[in-house]
């Protein structure tokens, strides 16, 4: 297996991501798996940025900690992450800023007039391209495929700006060769060209929506969840839908419970403080029992806190935010294919369960960029739920009560439009038939059926995922994008045939009784979390989840967890299971 | 032919929760005898409610209703729109869930022009909650959160919804039940978002702004037969010399296109009728972006 890190960095606004966007996009369509990370901040001129690109013969879901070629773009980026470049790597640097290694460092500095090469080109924004026309002939990958793209890229901004990017792409390339010392080899294992799609997160959500018959999306642009908006802002038109921009979250929220009232497929996406606002609005959802669907796409917080982090701290706010207890489904993807079929899965709880539905995604899953296979078309059905027929409504002796009691706690809605199936639905208790009423008896049957829908949901599989043996020495709890890195460490693990990994799928109703079956086989457990109070351990021990050897594994300083750092949780968890007089 | 409507299939068997004499009865009846006239049958029309006594005039019209959380009717009521645009989409609110608690909605829904009816029961007091002073408090009324008279400006509905863009402005008075009729008629009408405040005193906790008091300082538009409803401007000045303590027809823009119809890819047919399936050559069309 082989791999290689390729890094550009450089001030933000410098045009970084697309820069990386390119690199990723051919290194894809080549036939490599790529996952593709940046760091960046809050503000948009200014402020060092990087962007960070794995490309590999195997699958890929982790950052790492290693890149192969460093591009600089400021003296900065040297600073800062020429200790990441491995030995017989090599950086190349814009010769503007007259770049210089470390003293000592045995790194080749490839310097390239990159700025000056694109003003003689007569196009100063091809300077990035003259950096990728370099990374490729150190990254030894063919330039027709980069050729070929580039010219497809720019092709609708005019004849001669493909031609000035291909120059520039070329003169990087040959000026690059000029300089490479001989023993210079950086040589990734060759593949056969791929169709795969190369997508984060973000897009897997838009996509799932799209397919799964979403037509109205209603948001409050936030970091970082505004992508989903993005996307659909481009792909519901196509399809009769409308992307309708808010005057906040709290706007969005009740603009769903309003489309989904009447019949439609409706969404919204928001982060930390935008999930805060709609709390109140996915009460009403509950308590109306209309359907809603909620995307919180996670970021550090509390508060603002680091707006552009990865943290998985909201679960315990998505399970329990609302006042007065109401009853909603969490589901947690942790890649973009479970990212696309949760959205369908999510219509379709939402619509049969009249409820709202939490898909809580997270920035590392949301924003960077993976190969993955395909997102079938068959990966989503659409189901909608109980509705009253007109039959039903027009039949002689028919008495449609919209809250009736039943045994699953759901009844059969009528929607607008439908004679005969006028009814209030109101966040105020009420009767079965929708009128207002404080009446004790009734207050608890309605209280009851609503939350009887949880009974029978925590009935569904699918809670978990479960990756392993049937009693492994080692289990690992995890959830959100960290399965990736998880993944990842328990294979570099020496015996990881011992170790299992138990993904929690559906973070509410939480799935106990699968939990506590995979927990019972194991010697140990071992929870992976990215947040400071270990949130998912807590519902864990809430369900009853009290195993005598558990260890924790928590990260919430913005950073990204690295599969070596879980590798050695892992060890450590290993050898805990075979440590005796622990109770 | 359809079957006509009457009082009978827009009443519901609910008993009123306002107070004996609350204005809200007025803006009730009004709004029953425009539906009946207008013939909208009881189940294209869907009533969007907010939070206080105005708040419950859901439970007695016999259409689609939803009762939602404090401030938050013209959101929803533009979900179910989009969602159905074939439907009559009425958002009906107090003084404090539009114009304090909902403001921003306000202002916005103002601006968007989606085709929605914003029926607002005006009492200048906060009635559910026991008499606490609302954005629409006149200076110096004396109430349980202001007990030495309030020391704010009040909010002036019609002047800033006249400043946010919207597209047909209008005030009518419960016990002016001709003309009340006539406006809400007219409001439905409009194809685009439609501000009509009613002004509905408050008889248990506003001692200050009562029918005789209306009676006497209110004028209407009617009585003016030079005033023109073409005209922006003309309006904003009628509302502020009046100190909106007039009822009419303020403003319409007939030309004005609704949000509805400007949305790109946005069809005739209503969002609900529309098939959501795709087809594989659709999707791959979709995915071929990403590969």
């Amino acid at each position: 297996m082989g791999e290689l890190g390729w890094k550009i960095g450089g001030d933000q606004g410098e045009g970084i991501d697309s820069t990386g966007d390119v690199v990723a996009t051919v290194a894809c369509r080549l036939g490599y798996h790529i996952y593709g990370y940046k760091s960046f901040s809050s503000r948009i001129k200014g402020g060092h940025t990087h962007y960070k690109v794995r490309i590999a013969d195997h699958p890929v879901r982790a950052a790492s900690p290693h890149s192969e070629v460093l591009v600089a773009l400021t003296q900065e980026t040297i600073d800062k992450n020429v200790a990441e470049v491995r030995s017989g790597g090599a950086v190349v640097a814009d010769a503007a800023f007259s770049p210089a290694l470390p003293e000592g460092s045995k790194l080749t500095l490839i310097s390239i007039p990159m700025a000056q090469i694109a003003r003689q080109i007569g196009n100063p924004l091809t300077r990035n391209m003259v950096a990728v026309g370099a990374s490729v002939a150190l990254l030894h990958l063919p330039m027709e495929a980069f050729s070929a793209y580039v010219a497809e890229k720019f092709a609708a901004k005019g004849e001669q700006t493909v031609r000035q990017n291909l120059s520039a792409l070329q003169e990087g390339h040959a000026a690059a060769l000029a300089q490479m010392p001989d023993g210079l080899a950086m040589q990734l294992p060759k593949v056969a060209p791929s169709k795969r799609l190369l997508i984060t997160g973000n897009q897997a959500v838009a996509l799932g929506a799209v397919r799964a018959g979403c037509r109205i999306m209603a948001a409050y642009p936030i970091t970082p969840a505004t992508d989903i908006m993005e996307q659909l802002v481009t792909l519901l038109p196509r399809f009769g839908g409308v992307v309708c921009q808010m005057e906040d979250e709290i706007a969005a929220i009740t603009l769903v419970v309003g489309a989904s009232y009447a019949g439609v497929r409706a969404m919204t996406a928001t982060s930390g403080p935008g999930f805060s606002l709609m709390q109140e609005g996915m009460g009403l959802a509950a308590s109306a029992e209309v359907p809603a669907v909620i995307v919180d796409c996670q970021r550090a917080g509390p508060s603002t806190g680091m707006p552009t982090k990865n943290e998985q701290s909201d679960i315990m706010a998505a399970i329990f935010g609302g006042h007065g207890g109401a009853a909603r489904v969490v589901l947690a993807p942790g890649t973009p294919e479970q990212a696309y079929r949760d959205i369908g899965h999510a219509f379709n709880l939402a619509e049969s369960y009249h409820l709202p539905v939490i898909v809580a995604s997270d920035l590392s899953l949301g924003e960077w960029l993976q190969t993955i296979d395909d997102l079938p078309l068959s990966d989503i059905s659409i189901e909608r739920g109980p509705l009253v027929s007109a039959a039903e409504l027009e039949a002689p002796d028919a008495a449609f009560s919209r809250y009736q009691v039943t045994a699953s706690g759901v009844s059969p809605r009528s929607l607008p439009g439908q004679a005969k199936g006028q009814y209030l639905a109101t966040g105020v208790e009420h009767l079965p038939s929708g009128k207002v009423s404080e009446d004790p008896k009734n207050r608890q049957l309605e209280m009851d059926k609503r939350e009887r829908k949880l009974v029978t949901l925590s009935q569904l599989e699918c809670g978990t995922e479960y990756v392993g043996p049937k009693q492994p020495d080692l289990l690992v709890i995890t959830f959100g994008s960290t399965v990736g890195p998880v993944d990842e460490a328990i294979a570099m693990a020496e015996s990881s045939a011992s170790v299992g990994r138990l993904q929690i799928r559906r973070l509410w109703p939480f799935p106990t009784s699968e939990v506590l079956l995979a927990a019972a086989a194991a010697g140990a457990i071992l929870f992976v979390e990215q947040n400071a109070q270990g949130q998912l351990s807590q519902l864990a021990e809430m369900s009853g989840l009290h195993h005598p050897r558990t260890t924790h594994l928590r990260r919430y300083d913005g950073t990204l967890f690295l599969p070596a750092e879980i590798l050695s949780a892992i060890m450590s968890g290993r050898q805990l299971a075979t440590t005796e007089g622990v109770s | 032919m359809a079957e006509t409507i009457t009082l009978a299939d827009i009443k519901t068997d609910e008993k009123s929760w306002w107070c004996p004499g609350c204005g809200d009865f007025g803006v009730l009846a009004a709004l029953q005898k425009a539906v009946v006239d207008l013939q909208i049958a009881p189940h294209q029309m869907v009533m969007v409610a907010g939070i206080g006594c105005s708040g419950k005039i859901g439970n007695y019209i016999n259409s689609y209703n939803i009762h939602v959380v404090h401030g938050r009717t013209l959101p929803t009521a533009m979900g179910v729109k989009l969602a159905n645009r074939g439907l009559t989409v009425l958002a009906v609110g107090g003084d404090g869930d539009g114009f304090a608690i909902g403001m921003g909605h306000f202002i916005h829904a103002c601006r968007r022009n989606v085709d929605v009816t914003y029926l607002t029961m005006d009492n200048h007091i906060y009635g559910l909650t026991k008499g606490q002073n609302s954005p629409t408090s006149d200076r110096g009324a004396k109430v349980k959160t202001a007990p030495e008279g309030s020391i704010e400006a009040p909010v002036r509905p019609l002047q800033m919804a006249l400043a946010s863009g919207a597209t047909w402005v209008g005030q009518g008075f419960s016990s002016n039940q001709a003309e009340l009729v006539e406006l809400i008629k007219s409001a439905i009408g409009h194809r685009g978002f439609s501000f009509l405040n009613v002004i509905s005193p408050c008889v248990t906790y506003n001692k200050v702004n009562t029918y005789a008091w209306y009676k006497e300082v209110l004028h209407t538009l009617k009585a003016d037969a030079a005033y023109r409803t073409d005209d922006r401007q003309a309006a904003m000045g009628r509302a502020m010399e009046t100190e909106e303590l007039v009822t009419g027809l303020l403003f319409e823009d007939r030309d004005a296109v609704a949000y509805e119809d400007q949305v790109a890819g946005y069809r005739d047919e209503p969002l609900t009728e529309q098939s959501l399936d795709l087809s594989a050559a659709e999707w791959e069309d979709v995915l071929a972006e990403l590969r």
